[in-house]
């Protein structure tokens, strides 16, 4: 992948923005120094970037994290180091954004600067097999009230479309369409088409632009 | 787009209960359940269907009596803090005899607790959880498309018996994510000659109403209410059955427990212990029957639970104390480990001088 300065992970709730980020994060890693990844969620306490921040320190990357994240304080906080994202430019951010219009609110506090400099590439990240999204019309209908939410014009597509641990390489390629709908219906490009490692072998070469990910958590 | 939905225990709630014809929904937002809100605000005002967050747990439950006066499908949901602030309003639902689905996916307490997963409400939700003599179908789903088809089950049974369902969730069964088949049945719903609709001057006036200031009466009232319990005991009692039929140790649990409880029991067989699992899937009414059976060649029981050991009343009264119940529990959050059950397997199987 090809990283702007500031890479933004927005979708529907539970599309898999978290673990997408993570991955984004240790891969720019191998590319740039200076890496931070930071988390705005401010509506879900669960499943978070803080599960992983052992291997994103060992690794040299920065947590831009609330200190009540992961902590079960149930409040929605914004990391006291936010600003850091926008303010210095020697820094290379993947952002973990909140699900839904809701969930990219807080977002909008940076969306003056991340705008001006444009430095920056805000994927929606899709799954059609989640609820709200099952087609390209009710996918676009999440990313226009995400836009009007957070103020921040989407730049791509990162297809995510799966079924948990029970997804097999039929279910990628079925969502290959869709995804290809999506990006008719936005005028966006699919930059990447994401995957579990264990199908991603079996779908090289099948499916453009596919991305390894390594799942953070174990679910039982 | 494919069949399968990949969704969380609280959305395949929430989407199940609009395909059993839930039109009106009122809640407050609380985690672990929060999600059901969520999906409900999306999703209502796209049906014509009613969400409305109440300006409490209280009002919620009210508007749910309201609604079902009318005879319309209604749901509430919560998490425990908030189902207890719901404990009076569920009592007059009982009282006045309406149907209605409540959902709790619960979590650590007492108090205010956690927010992570718990089953500490079971005795709040069999044994009542208001006041008086009542009451509630309390329905334990183990995989998110059982959080589904149970909801559709709870609004089924609520409407049949004219009472409250209660889904009794936990934090992980809300939370977690798997694929769901959404092509699910739905019984046509039963006449409901009591409603308050207007009697367009063709009837006598229905009344719903809990009070009832005539000592006759009211026993007359909670007898004849519990002989309704009484057939509901005889058939509506579910539990699954796994690898009970030459059981020594018998395990029991429900929800997120049953899950682990599986793992541990596959690995007892392979160490050659004979060790079972029954799994109610009602809560209330308990399913007996199986524990009965059980209980004449098993030689131990353990009851796993996200408690300080609720359900294991149940079960020793199920089991009339024939042979010894043990507890293998966390509490506060926590989950049991498929190692801690399968040790607690081990060592009850060394007591009875079993196999291993």
């Amino acid at each position: 992948m090809q990283y702007k300065r500031i890479t933004l992970l927005c979708g529907h709730y539970g599309s898999g923005k978290t673990n997408i980020a993570v991955n984004m994060a240790l891969d720019l890693k191998k590319q740039k120094d200076n890496v931070a990844i930071a988390d705005l969620d401010i509506v879900n306490p669960y499943f978070r970037t803080k599960d992983s921040a052992d291997e994103l320190k060992e690794n040299g990357i920065r947590l831009i994290v609330s200190d009540f994240a992961n902590s079960n304080v149930d409040i929605p906080a914004l990391p006291q180091d936010m600003y850091a994202i926008t303010d210095d430019k020697t820094l290379n951010t993947v952002i973990d954004v909140g699900g839904d219009d809701r969930g990219v609110l807080a977002l909008g506090r940076l969306s003056d600067k991340i705008i001006e400099e444009n430095d920056y590439d805000m994927f929606l990240v899709v799954n059609c097999y989640r609820p709200l999204t099952r087609n390209a019309p009710e996918t676009l209908e999440v990313l226009r009230e995400m836009e009007m939410s957070c103020r921040i014009p989407f730049t791509g597509i990162i297809n995510n479309s799966n079924l948990g641990a029970a997804t097999t390489p039929q279910d990628v390629l079925d969502s290959v369409e869709y995804a290809h709908e999506v990006s008719k219906l936005t005028s966006m490009p699919i930059v990447a088409t994401t995957v579990e490692e264990k199908v991603y072998s079996s779908l090289q070469g099948k499916v453009e632009n596919l991305f390894p990910l390594r799942l953070q958590k174990k679910i039982i | 787009m494919s069949e399968k939905v990949l969704m969380k225990g609280n959305e395949a709630i929430a989407e199940a209960a609009i395909i059993a014809g839930c039109r009106h929904y009122f809640g407050y937002p609380i985690t672990p359940q929060t999600e059901i809100a969520a999906y409900m605000a999306k999703k209502m005002p796209k049906i014509g269907g009613c969400f409305l967050q109440a300006e409490s747990e209280i009002a919620a439950i009210n508007m749910v009596y309201g609604v079902s006066s009318t005879g319309k499908r209604v749901m509430t949901s919560s998490s425990s803090p908030g189902i207890s602030l719901k404990g009076e309003g569920l009592s007059y639902l009982a009282g006045s005899d309406l149907p209605a689905l409540v959902v709790n996916v619960q979590r650590g307490g007492p108090g205010l607790g956690g927010i992570q997963p718990s089953q500490s409400d079971y005795f709040q939700s069999t044994r009542g959880g208001g006041h008086g003599d009542y009451r509630m179908i309390v329905l334990a789903p183990a995989s998110v498309q059982e959080m589904a088809e149970l909801t559709i089950k709870g609004f089924e049974l609520a409407d049949e018996y004219r009472m409250t369902a209660m889904i009794l969730a936990d934090g992980t069964m809300g939370q977690m994510m798997e694929p769901v088949e959404l092509d699910l049945e739905v019984k046509p719903m039963p006449e409901k000659p009591w409603t308050t609709t207007g009697t367009k001057m063709e009837r006598k006036h229905n009344i719903v109403n809990s009070l009832s200031l005539v000592p006759e009466e009211l026993e007359e009232l909670n007898i004849a209410r519990f002989e309704r319990y009484k057939k509901i005991e005889e058939n509506e009692a579910r539990a699954e059955e796994y690898m009970v039929d030459d059981a020594e140790i018998c395990v029991a649990a429900f929800g997120i427990a049953a899950r682990v409880s599986k793992n541990a029991v596959d690995e007892a067989r392979k160490m050659g212990i004979k060790a079972g699992l029954i799994r109610p899937i009602t809560l209330w009414p308990f399913p007996k029957a199986p524990f009965e059976k059980a209980v004449q060649h098993a030689k131990r029981f353990i009851s796993v639970e996200l408690s300080m050991g609720q359900m294991i009343e149940d079960v020793r009264l199920a089991t009339a104390c024939k042979v010894p119940v043990e507890l293998c529990n966390r509490v506060g959050g926590m989950i049991p480990s498929p190692e801690q059950v399968l040790e607690a397997i081990v060592k009850a199987s060394k007591e009875i001088g079993g196999a291993k």
